[in-house]
């Protein structure tokens, strides 16, 4: 099986140890996971501000780049349901402006092959003992697009749970979204940054240590709260948990 | 505050004052999350929830698709009961209909049953302008009308006012309208519904025209359904001689059969009641002697910008709407922006879909309603009738940044992209470019890494929406692709 990493542009640029941990993990599990270096960027920020027609061509460069693999593994929720849900809608939505089917077409091999990395785990590897050791209470916030969009369900959990030391506690008001819905963030930034309080406040009620999450954009936006609210707790990408063991611990 | 939404401000700057509003967001938090809970308990007790759901989109987009039909043949059927039917195809025509037929009634004061498309046309005012007195009679309208205020909730108009000050608007305003509240009167919930009841009861009495909308008409025998927690609305509806209707053509379903499914999903997703309390439902005129009812019945059909959205097949969906208010109730935004910051009487996510198609987007505040969410999907999740109001949001944000084609009044338009996104738009074309050369993000990557030192925690211009209230993420001293090429060799690409 030939397996990709879409690592997406903001872990690539932002946040490399998710993509290291996501490669020492799949590596771990026997996985060899490749990483094409032609690949940037699926599109989301245009198709979600409402550029549909600049995010097509990074669409269509993404399905050139990984359209030969048998499955593309990415450690984002968002990027992931970009791929799954709206790539099909492009197609649709080229159709309806008489374009034919070539966008469709162009689309579809990677729709279905295109996994969020809890997803892969549990449905593909078929795991939910990763042997990761994580000594920390930690509370998963599970974010908007892998919670609806892509369905993960209790994935994330149920990983986390099996990981060695790692006590996993409720987040109050789990399923309400950080508020940090990409250009959200900017164009409405004062009810972006309430939202993203009201998270940092919740998570803190818990007495975590650790806030994990299967999406870094939306850490980010978690992160840079808590630093400004001056509250202790870790975000931190489920990747690098579940690659962490006790020989070689996340730190 | 002024009874209308005229002029209003982009979304972000309405949304600004009211997340610095701590009471609103008090009242706010509460209400929508105490209804939250309870309405996710009464879906949850429902085993086909989702039959029911996919039936009641499919109901209505068959009605949608074939309502020049379904139109016709409720005209007929309400003609046949005795009923009038009228055609409006805005809001100053419906407008002008309502005030000649009350006018040519003689009198001067009528009385309302809750209704959002008589809102939505500004009916009130424009009675007033001809020296008519419209009462709202739902507790919540009252207490929107009595304060001089706005609606900021579909169904809960006064959601951002609490006890205290319900009874301050009750004790201060009620005399001037008719019976005062009350001589001590207090907060608690039984006074204040008493002092509603006192001071509505003499106008139910009074009252020789009632107006009303309906949540739905039923095209194969011309009935009209109104659904309501109080009473009031029922008062209405059988106590005046004359009975005037304005309902959005939208809200036809074709047979009673159908009602059986908007009947089990609207109570649940709007009230969290298995069963709604009044169920109102009239064909026609009633003979005088013969039971209660209105002996002259009205009905004005408004469109008012719906087959325009009819016509845009993405946007369209926004028509299946049945007004429970779920999608408010559950989203973050609206919680914390609160109902008057979208500008119209219909606020939340749906509002946010469908003032911009039934208005346009060319004013400050429609341009920025489809920005108003983070698309976090959870209005989409508990809607009954499955509109995707994500989808609908991307889509028409599209129409704002790009303009196109967009049907109004029955004509096809050109748009021009909005004012505004200049440099937002050349930002995404050169991101789009970077993303394009592989080799351009890497060396964008790599001189961030190399001057992280340097990188300012706050940003200047635009960037300052960020960190106002967020830190920056730190720089890595190597991006991922760097330390792939030098541990596992990958061809560089360009």
């Amino acid at each position: 099986m030939r397996v990709a990493l879409f690592l997406t542009c903001v872990n690539d640029t932002l946040y490399p140890n998710t993509g290291r941990a996501v490669v020492k993990l799949l590596s771990r599990l026997g996985v060899e996971v490749d990483f094409p270096m032609a690949q940037t960027c699926c599109g989301q920020a245009h198709y979600n501000t409402g550029y549909r027609h600049e995010a097509e061509p990074l669409a269509l460069k993404f399905s050139d780049v990984f359209r030969e693999y048998d499955a593309i593994v990415t450690p984002s929720g968002s990027c992931g349901a970009m791929v799954r849900e709206l790539y099909p809608r492009m197609g649709e939505r080229a159709r309806a402006e008489g374009r034919g089917e070539a966008v469709a077409t162009a689309l579809a091999p990677v729709v279905p092959k295109t996994y969020e990395l809890t997803e892969f785990l549990v449905d593909v590897v078929g795991v939910t003992d990763v042997g990761a050791y994580y000594p920390r209470r930690v509370t998963y916030h599970p974010t908007c697009h892998g919670l609806r969009s892509l369905g993960l369900g209790d994935r994330p959990a149920r990983l986390l749970r099996a990981v060695e030391g790692l006590e996993l506690v409720e987040l109050p008001g789990a399923e309400e979204c950080c508020g940090f819905g990409g250009t959200f963030a900017l164009k409405n930034p004062d009810v972006s940054a309430a939202m993203g309080v009201d998270k940092v406040r919740n998570a803190e009620s818990t007495g975590a240590e650790t806030l994990c999450a299967a999406d870094n954009s939306c850490l980010m936006h978690i992160a840079g709260t808590m630093a400004r609210l001056h509250v202790g707790m870790r975000p931190v990408h489920i990747a690098e948990i579940l690659a962490s063991t006790k020989g070689d611990p996340l730190v | 505050m002024s009874g209308t939404f005229v002029g209003m401000p982009s979304f972000p700057e309405a949304a600004h004052a009211a997340v610095g509003n701590k009471t609103l967001r008090g009242n706010l938090r509460h209400a929508t999350h105490t209804i939250r809970a309870k309405r996710a308990k009464a879906v949850a007790e429902v085993s086909d929830w989702a039959q029911l759901r996919e039936a009641g989109r499919q109901i209505k987009d068959h009605t949608l698709r074939h309502l020049d039909r379904y139109l016709v043949q409720l005209e007929d059927a309400v003609t046949a009961a005795g009923g009038t039917v009228h055609w409006a195809a805005d809001a100053d025509e419906a407008n002008r209909i309502v005030t000649g037929l009350v006018k040519a009634t003689g009198e001067s004061e009528v009385v309302k049953v809750k209704s959002m498309a008589t809102q939505e046309i500004g009916l009130n005012e424009a009675l007033e302008a001809e020296g008519i007195r419209a009462y709202e009679t739902d507790l919540a309208e009252l207490i929107v009308q009595l304060g001089k205020d706005r609606p900021s909730h579909i169904l809960v108009p006064a959601i951002h006012r609490n006890r205290g000050e319900i009874r301050d608007i009750f004790r201060s305003e009620m005399g001037e309208w008719g019976r005062p509240a009350p001589d001590g009167l207090t907060d608690t919930p039984a006074e204040l519904a008493e002092a509603a009841r006192l001071h509505l009861r003499e106008k139910f009495l009074r009252a020789k025209v009632g107006i009303s909308g309906a949540n739905f008409m039923v095209a194969e025998t011309g009935t009209l359904v109104v659904v309501e927690s109080e009473g009031n609305g029922r008062m209405c509806l059988t106590l005046p001689e004359t009975l005037i209707s304005v309902v959005g053509i939208e809200k036809i379903v074709p047979t009673w059969r159908d009602l059986e499914v908007f009947l089990q999903t609207l109570p649940r997703s709007s009230t969290a009641e298995r069963m709604n309390p009044y169920t109102s439902m009239w064909t026609g005129t009633t003979d005088a002697g013969t039971a209660d009812g209105p002996r002259a019945f009205h009905l004005v059909l408004l469109d008012n910008g719906r087959t325009d959205t009819l016509a845009d097949q993405v946007g369209r969906q926004a028509l299946r709407c049945i007004r429970c208010s779920a999608c408010l109730n559950v989203c973050p935004v609206y919680e914390r922006a609160g109902g008057h910051a979208y500008g119209s009487v219909y606020p939340g996510p749906i509002g946010a879909i469908l003032s911009p198609q039934l208005r346009g987007t060319e004013s400050e505040i429609d341009a920025s309603l489809p920005y108003a969410s983070s698309l976090c999907g959870a209005c989409y999740e508990v809607c009954p009738v499955a509109i995707d109001i994500p989808e609908v949001l991307v889509h028409l944000r599209e129409r704002v940044v790009e303009g196109g084609t967009v049907t109004r009044a029955g004509n096809k338009v050109v748009l021009k992209p909005a004012k505004g996104h200049a440099a937002e738009r050349a930002a995404m074309r050169a991101a789009r470019w970077v993303f394009g050369h592989p080799g351009a993000l890497r060396s964008g990557q790599r001189l961030a890494s190399r001057s992280r030192r340097f990188l300012p925690r706050t940003l200047p211009g635009p960037g300052r929406a960020w960190s106002a209230s967020r830190d920056l993420p730190a720089v890595p001293a190597e991006p991922f692709r760097d330390w792939w090429q030098r541990t596992h060799g990958g061809q560089e690409a360009r």
